[in-house]
């Protein structure tokens, strides 16, 4: 079991959360590899949300487990969880709109306090989000909605993490965007940063990722490798818009 | 067009348009007849200008814990009146002290110093123990809960206060350098007065350059617009919070000293009116901006000293002064009313 577990950057069992008393989650159990990018679809509602505030500590299980490089987390608080190396981007982005994009980038990089390090994590940023650099005194709410996507997932990097949650990040985006900011999801993984994404967008997030999990209404429903799900036909009638 | 137009006028716009206009016109026909009768000097009116600063360089102070907690928690900390008082009344047995043994006539400067620093901790420290305890447990408790919770608070610091020390009012010993008067271009000026405004100045300067430039002052800003995105960015919500509280309290505590030197006096109710009136300036400058409660403390100390000689003289009102309560909170119902948030404002209703 432990050495199995060595691969495992996360490791979610039997995780229940409720909302008052309505149940979201029905003890779903799923895992991610380190480097991989695992994507969990599923429609609105299904709990994809539910589940990644849950990792990252603004939700509390009641029961399950969230395991962090073989290490409970399920407790930790949210701030603290940042410094374990789990950041999430919230889905909408929830950029603060009154700060600049260099103090939003700032912010990001909060647990850390090696200034020189920071301004090399600045740079890596703007490498893949130039866009970033020629508004970085700009006001994060005066961002198109893709620059703001870029912000988010730039702030989240500043924090140096080894696992990205993102949620969503095709939201209101147009196509050609969306593309732009997968491939670069992809150059961030490739560097090491193994990825959790939330998607509806299902054809693009299996498109990119490892293995994927389909959520549907609080139950992990159908699972495996990112190919599969692909030509899966229950996935593809319900998410792929295919027949 | 015009079909358009007068569709679109109601009642209540009509009924707001009219107090509008009326208060205009009070306004300006006062003061054309004030100044027209030359019943007061230039000199006079200078010395108006200058009390004015200064009573507005103290609302501002207070105002900014107002607009500080508002920003993070998005509600109205009335318990603030208190944090206030605190401080120049724990400062005032400092002072004492430092006057029996002569030390405020040998050291004035060393000795104000002193008595501005206790009297910053202590309103800090109740500021940040109010939040601990009266705050932080109701922070997911219905908006009316801890508005309720802070007026409670007010009380109970008020007579706890009383309890500890009294009802009477305790007079702060003189400092003889700040007594007098200079002269500036000619015009004699008291000195405390022209002190309390720069030191005021001074304070929020700093206090503002704090909330732009350092990690912490950042933060806070990130708090006061999105929680749950800051503690995901590894923010510490709950310490960033009671670092606002701190922030409040010091600048309360710092603007109550400046109180004390102007009206030499400290009682446990004193932190009330003044709590209130810089509540008024936090709205009016436009409630969880920090500019905009700088702005609207002085803009309403200003208003409050000039106001009533200037508009109500005019109008054949005897002893006008008296009323200067009642033009600073007409200027509290005139803001709501027309531009309700405040001038530099973030909307109140946003997240109500």
């Amino acid at each position: 079991m432990n050495g199995k577990d060595k691969g495992k950057v996360l490791e979610i069992e039997n995780l229940n959360v409720y909302y008052g008393a309505i149940q979201a989650l029905h003890g779903i159990s799923f895992y991610v590899n380190k480097g991989e990018i695992v994507t969990l679809i599923g429609a609105n509602g299904a709990g994809k949300t539910t589940t990644l505030r849950t990792v990252s500590g603004l939700q509390r299980p009641r029961p399950g487990v969230v395991r962090f490089l073989g290490a409970d987390i399920t407790h930790v608080k949210p701030h603290q969880i940042v410094k374990e190396g789990i950041v999430h981007v919230p889905e909408g982005r929830r950029i603060f709109s009154a700060l600049t994009v260099k103090e939003n980038l700032e912010m990001g990089a909060f647990i850390r306090t090696d200034k020189r390090s920071i301004q090399e994590s600045m740079e890596q940023v703007f490498d893949h989000f130039p866009r970033l650099k020629e508004r970085l005194h700009q006001l994060g709410g005066t961002l198109s909605g893709g620059e703001q996507q870029m912000l988010a997932i730039g702030r989240a990097l500043m924090s140096k993490p080894k696992l990205l949650l993102l949620d969503e990040p095709s939201m209101g985006l147009a196509p050609i965007l969306v593309e732009e900011i997968f491939k670069i999801l992809q150059n961030i993984n490739a560097q090491g940063v193994s990825v959790l994404l939330v998607e509806q967008n299902a054809l693009m997030a299996l498109s990119i990722a490892d293995r994927g999990y389909v959520l549907e209404t609080g139950f992990i429903n159908i699972q495996g490798p990112a190919k599969e799900l692909l030509t899966n036909p229950r996935v593809k009638a319900a998410y792929l818009g295919g027949s | 067009m015009w079909q358009k137009l007068k569709s679109k006028i109601t009642g209540m716009t009509i009924v707001m348009w009219t107090i509008g206009i009326v208060t205009l016109a009070l306004v300006v026909y006062g003061s054309a007849v004030t100044l027209i009768s030359g019943k007061y000097t230039l000199k006079q009116w200078i010395d108006f200008l200058i009390f004015g600063l200064a009573q507005g360089g103290i609302y501002a102070l207070i105002a900014l814990g107002y607009t500080q907690v508002y920003g993070v928690l998005k509600m109205i900390n009335f318990a603030h009146s208190e944090v206030f008082m605190s401080g120049p009344m724990i400062g005032y047995f400092v002072a004492t002290d430092l006057y029996h043994f002569n030390y405020i006539d040998t050291h004035p400067y060393l000795s104000i110093l002193i008595v501005l620093i206790v009297a910053m901790f202590v309103s800090m420290s109740v500021a940040v123990i109010l939040e601990r305890i009266a705050y932080r447990p109701l922070r997911n408790a219905p908006r009316l809960v801890p508005l309720i919770t802070a007026i409670g608070a007010s009380f109970f610091l008020q007579y706890f206060f009383k309890g500890l020390f009294g009802s009477n009012i305790k007079v702060y010993p003189d400092w003889k350098v700040f007594l007098g008067k200079w002269v500036v271009f000619g015009q004699p000026i008291l000195k405390i007065q022209i002190i309390v405004f720069f030191a005021a100045v001074l304070l929020m300067a700093g206090l503002f350059s704090f909330m732009q430039r350092t990690k912490t002052g950042k933060a806070i800003r990130a708090v006061s617009e999105d929680k749950d995105a800051a503690a995901l960015m590894g923010i510490d919500v709950d310490s960033t919070i009671s670092f606002s509280f701190a922030l409040g309290g010091m600048m309360a505590g710092a603007g109550g000293v400046f109180y004390a030197l102007m009206y030499k006096q400290v009682f446990f109710l004193m932190g009330f009116v003044p709590g209130i009136k810089a509540f008024t300036a936090a709205v009016l400058g436009g409630i969880g901006n920090v500019p905009g409660a700088m702005l609207g403390g002085l803009f309403l100390g200003l208003f409050e000293a000039i106001g009533p000689n200037l508009f109500l003289d005019g109008l054949g009102i005897p002893s006008p002064y008296q009323l200067k309560d009642v033009i600073a909170f007409s200027v509290l119902v005139l803001v709501l009313i027309f531009r309700p948030t405040g001038i530099l404002g973030e909307r109140l209703a946003k997240r109500a």
